[in-house]
């Protein structure tokens, strides 16, 4: 029995109406609006789940975001959501929760023997343990997953609604406690667009319970007031339920709302998060301090929890914890808790570790034993008896709630993110502050000021320097706190016994003797012991726990606490919801989709799309009751034999205009242009500066200044941007001129022996026949009355014609295109047509053959690097791996016998020894079946390929479980002196 | 995230740009075959950079805004940015 109730009328939520809702298949009765811990507590529910290692029962330890404990799986109708913190949910009519990390249910798990096998899993326990034999892997893995682990993942999509907005403010106050809203107050008054933002529902919830008054209201009456005057002001936004989750650099603060628990009404848009990233020229943290946990053996059962965590449930919900509390005490500020709880009606034990102090919870009816620690407990669902230790020696005492004091560590993540250095403050004994950031000040008790009228003081300051600094004038007047006085002491440290049931972090199952065992390994770094025991590497990031882990290491290595300091605090301070990350943006949002001007007529012709890089091309276009080969067949034997038209706009188009182009094109390809002609075209091939293959295309010469160079489809953005680099600080003298026009054109090709015919139709202003338009020529002119630049160039190795108009009339052209090829049926073919038919005449490909690896040699292009000029990547060709025999080369493949099929994705490998370790001989890197040939072909990057033709390997693809003997071969399967291209 | 003040744009959020790398390093090979490098010159150049810790000149180009190239001079540490100009006008690379 835990002895928790309600008391009529306290808490803030007193008339608020109730709701039912379920626990683990129990069904309870809560108030709306309260927290899922404070309605557990309430109803008796003290297991709420089990622990990540050992499945030891965890109860509610904290109140906020600072719970390690308390997690649960929220059943909703959008899909199930795991890991949530119990003391951050909303109490809603119909809630559904369930305990995490028990089988079959936390008051009964069975896989709790981890904790009676507790010995066998030490720090490092995985590291050590799981290593050999490398087979067992998988199987060790499933075993872990299943053991071990936080939550389960939800096995449907989310279908909740998510938001995300983007907003700038003159000044961001995090916290809503006394000092947070003294400084938004005195910025509001100075006119600064002010951001106020607090995880919780209420402003000033610290200050529930205060004995001091300010400006002679009771505190929270106070922040009450303050709340209200600050919602008046147009230039001031509130946020509550709001979590300043990550501040980075030059103001940059993501800021995570809560709109709604409760699952969302038929019809109602209103999402659930929403991510604020918000752009502030100052920062006032104020985000308060969280008390500090105390080391003591079984310190984790359910019914342990922070006092401040114990009176808070009385203060805000009005939910008595329990019905005896023993309070281990360490400064006053737990004597003003344990006056609260003893007056609610609770027997209360306090024990103080100091020699004398407040006697406010004596004189409210608490027995108070001073020189007096916690240091254990019993009880199997919770805490049913706590031992002391005191100067009249050991006993047990009963008691259900064990309210831990250890002292309070000033919340420091948003300080710390942007480099801000915590140092120990050996007096107080906690990290505050020690550098000042940029941009940032720190206030109140997250500043380590712990009396109320210091810390409102300090906000007033602070803010009006704040205002100055963005030359605003700010009045400093400051409220009145009486009878305020330092509470948080210098909190005190357990003498830890019985090392292995004390938890350090509670969450991750971390205890003394873990942290103990790291060091005597050899970890000394914080990072480092961190990392090897998981301390503080939980959803809670060790809130509670790590300044209690620093203490440990401190003493296992015998040094001081300055000296071990604090691990990174990194963003974010809260665990984010995924979905709120994604926002409202649908998976085909998350970039935009480019699409050519030609696209619905691609659509209406029943084309099958595929996503190219940025863009979404048509792949083939179906007939019937095609297949997909059968289509891709027919449309490339159309091309072999009479003629079809390709979408080739996404190929990248950059203008080039000035003097010294050619010099220009010199220096960025490796062959040589001062030979090019005004009206033909020259193919380029364009290298990195350590010598590998980075795009290639034709480069055609309009005019005597003006060039239009072409680029891979992929290659466009980047090309452009490397050229614009190079001439912007490399170049300089060049007088040479860029323009990206890409979107700016859409391109067409006709390809196929009758592609002149075609052309000849719609052809105006230049001639179509060989000798006045010949291969690698550019002409200006007409077609269908469009204005075009026809480029005569060939990818598929047809004679073929690529026709450039402005984007608007690309329909237009693609419509009279089509009607003029009507004669000879002419039909569209699609990116997969395209891919076989340049693999039948052996052409590489940008980020196939050519894979970032791969340098001219390779691909058998030795012929295009000229030695008669420099270029840029040459210096790196001359580099001795560059011209090594055994580089991967590129080689053609064909089945041994040709009526198999090559597997996909396949490793080449010895026939003789197909098994060995590292033996693959090189990779498939295209395959596709020639209908033209009337087998498999394939190109591939083979070890030393080029003096190996005729070789015969095997094709293995070990997953397919598929072996096909293969021959190396030439590269070029179709028409290998280009005869049809160029006829 | 940063913000970078693009001379051409204004004030603009870090991922309308994209990072160049360190704009003090000088091509070896005089960055148009003038100075030939030897191979040793050439791999340093390729592959070794300084990491800094604090003012560091480096590039950076206004992907989704001008496009044009600008040389920043940012604090490692702090990510302060002190300077960002054209890179026309400065960047020895």
């Amino acid at each position: 029995m835990s002895g928790a109730r309600r008391i009529p009328g306290a808490g803030l939520l007193a008339g608020a109406p109730p709701v039912s809702f379920c626990f683990d298949g129990h069904r309870h009765t809560g108030v709306a609006g309260e927290s899922l811990a404070a309605a557990l507590i309430a109803n008796g529910e003290r297991v709420v789940a089990r622990s990540f290692k050992y499945h030891r029962p965890r109860g509610v330890m904290g109140i906020g975001n600072e719970e390690p404990g308390a997690l649960v799986t929220i059943a909703r109708p959008t899909g199930d959501e795991p890991n949530v913190r119990a003391t951050t949910v909303e109490l809603y009519d119909g809630l559904e929760a369930r305990g995490q990390n028990a089988w079959p249910s936390v008051r009964f798990d069975l896989t709790a023997v981890n904790d009676v096998l507790s010995p066998l899993f030490p720090a490092g326990f995985y590291y050590k343990t799981f290593m050999e034999p490398v087979s067992a892997w998988p199987f060790y893995e499933r075993m872990i997953r299943r053991i071990a682990g936080l939550g389960e993942v939800p096995r449907v999509a989310d279908r909740e609604i998510y938001t995300s907005t983007h907003a700038h403010a003159d000044i961001l106050v995090a916290g809503g406690g006394a000092a947070g809203l003294q400084a938004a107050l005195i910025a509001a008054r100075a006119g600064a667009r002010v951001i106020l933002a607090d995880e919780n529902p209420w402003f000033g919830l610290g200050l529930l319970g205060e004995t001091a008054t300010i400006d002679g209201l009771p505190a929270h009456d106070w922040a009450r007031e303050v709340g209200k005057e600050l919602a008046q002001f147009e230039n001031v936004t509130l946020l509550k339920r709001t979590s300043v989750a990550g501040r980075y650099e030059q103001g940059f603060v993501i800021l995570c709302q809560n709109l709604r628990d409760a699952p969302p009404a038929a019809g109602d848009p209103m999402p659930r998060w929403r991510l604020w990233k918000l752009r502030v020229k100052q920062t006032i943290i104020a985000t308060g301090a969280i008390e500090r946990p105390l080391l003591f053996a079984n310190n984790d059962r359910p019914g342990v929890m922070t006092t401040s965590a114990a009176v808070g449930y009385l203060d805000r919900y009005g939910v008595l914890v329990g019905g005896r509390i023993m309070v281990a005490a360490g400064d006053d500020a737990a004597h003003d808790a344990a006056a609260r709880l003893a007056r609610a009606g609770a027997q209360v034990t306090v024990v103080d570790s100091r020699d004398s102090g407040s006697r406010i919870a004596l004189e409210a009816g608490a027995s108070v034993e001073w020189r007096a620690r916690a240091v254990n407990t019993r009880g199997r669902a919770g805490v049913t008896t706590v031992r002391i230790e005191g100067s009249a020696g050991h006993r047990w005492v009963p008691a259900d709630i064990v309210a831990t004091s250890g002292g309070w560590s000033p919340a420091l993540h948003l300080y710390a993110q942007t480099g801000g250095k915590p140092v120990w403050d050996d007096t107080r004994q906690m990290f505050i502050p020690g550098t000042t950031e940029q941009g940032a000040v720190t206030v109140g008790a997250c500043n380590g000021t712990f009396d109320l009228g210091a810390a409102l003081g300090e906000a007033t300051s602070a803010a009006v320097k704040v205002c100055e600094a963005i030359r605003l004038t700010a009045a400093a007047r400051s409220p009145v706190a009486e009878n305020s006085h330092d509470t948080a002491g210098a909190g005190q440290w357990s003498e830890v016994r019985g090392r292995k049931r004390c938890f350090v972090d509670i969450q991750n199952d971390v205890t003394v003797a873990d942290l103990d065992l790291a060091v005597q390994e050899g970890y000394r770094s914080i990072e480092h012991v961190k990392r090897y025991t998981t301390l503080g590497m939980g959803t809670d990031q060790g809130k509670l726990g790590n300044v209690n882990g620093v203490k440990a290491i401190a003493e296992a290595r015998g040094e001081a606490m300055s000296a071990v300091g604090t691990t990174r605090f990194r963003p974010p301070y809260v665990p984010l919801p995924m979905g709120v990350v994604a926002a409202h943006l649908s998976p085909d949002q998350h970039h935009p989709m480019r699409r050519t001007a030609a696209h619905q007529l691609h659509e209406a012709a029943g084309c099958v799309w595929l996503n190219a890089g940025a863009w979404l091309r048509p792949q083939f276009y179906r007939r019937g009751g095609e297949t997909d080969l059968e289509a891709v067949n027919r449309e490339v034997l159309a091309v072999r034999r009479n003629v079809g038209l390709v979408d080739v706009s996404t190929l990248g188009k950059i203008e080039i205009a000035g003097p010294d182009t050619i010099t220009f094109l010199n220096r960025v390809y490796t062959n040589g242009w001062s030979t090019l002609k005004v009206g033909m075209g020259r193919y380029g091939l364009m290298l990195r500066e350590d010598g590998i293959v980075f795009d290639d295309g034709v480069t055609m010469r309009l005019g005597e200044q003006h060039f239009v160079m072409s680029t891979t489809s992929s290659g466009a953005g980047a090309v452009y941007e490397w050229l614009t680099m190079l001439l912007e600080t490399r170049w300089r003298d060049l007088r040479v001129t860029l323009m990206p026009v890409t979107e700016q054109w859409f391109a067409a090709a006709l390809a196929g022996p009758k592609a002149r015919e075609v052309l000849g139709r719609v052809a105006e202003g230049f001639e179509v026949s060989n000798d006045a338009f010949p291969f690698m020529g550019g002409r200006v002119g007409r077609v269908a009355g469009i204005p075009a630049r026809v480029f005569r160039i060939s990818f598929s190795g047809e004679l073929s014609y690529e026709i450039n108009v402005p984007a608007d009339r690309g329909e237009e052209l693609w419509t009279a295109l089509l009607d003029a090829g009507r004669p000879e049926e002419m039909a569209p073919y699609g990116l997969e047509s395209m891919g076989v038919l340049r693999l039948e005449k052996g052409h590489f490909v940008i980020g196939r053959e050519a894979e970032g690896r791969t340098n001219p040699y390779d691909i058998g292009l030795g012929r295009m690097v000229s030695t008669k000029k420099w270029f840029v990547g040459k210096e790196a060709l001359d580099f001795p791996e560059m011209k090594n025999p055994r580089r991967r080369q590129l080689v053609g493949v064909v089945p041994a016998n040709k009526t198999e099929r090559l597997p996909s994705s396949a490793h080449l490998v010895l026939p003789e020894a197909p098994d060995k370790v590292g033996g693959s001989q090189g990779w498939v890197a295209s395959m596709a079946w020639s209908p033209t040939l009337d087998h498999d072909i394939a190109l591939a990057l083979v070890e030393g390929g080029h003096a190996r033709t005729g070789e015969r390997l095997l094709a293995y693809a070990p997953i397919a479980g598929k072996k096909v003997a293969v021959d190396l071969v030439a590269p070029h399967f179709y028409d290998p002196d280009g005869g049809r291209q160029s006829g | 995230m940063l913000l970078i003040s693009c001379p051409f744009c204004g004030e603009r959020p870090e991922d309308e740009f994209g990072f160049g790398g360190d704009a003090s390093v000088r091509h070896q090979g005089g960055g148009d075959g003038t100075e030939p490098a030897s191979v040793e010159q050439y791999a340093d150049y390729l592959y070794l950079r300084d990491n800094p810790k604090g003012r560091h000149a480096e590039y950076w180009v206004h992907r989704y805004g001008c496009r044009r190239w600008l040389v920043a001079e940012r604090d490692t540490v702090t990510h302060e940015i002190f300077s960002v100009k054209s890179a026309s006008e400065g960047g020895t690379g």
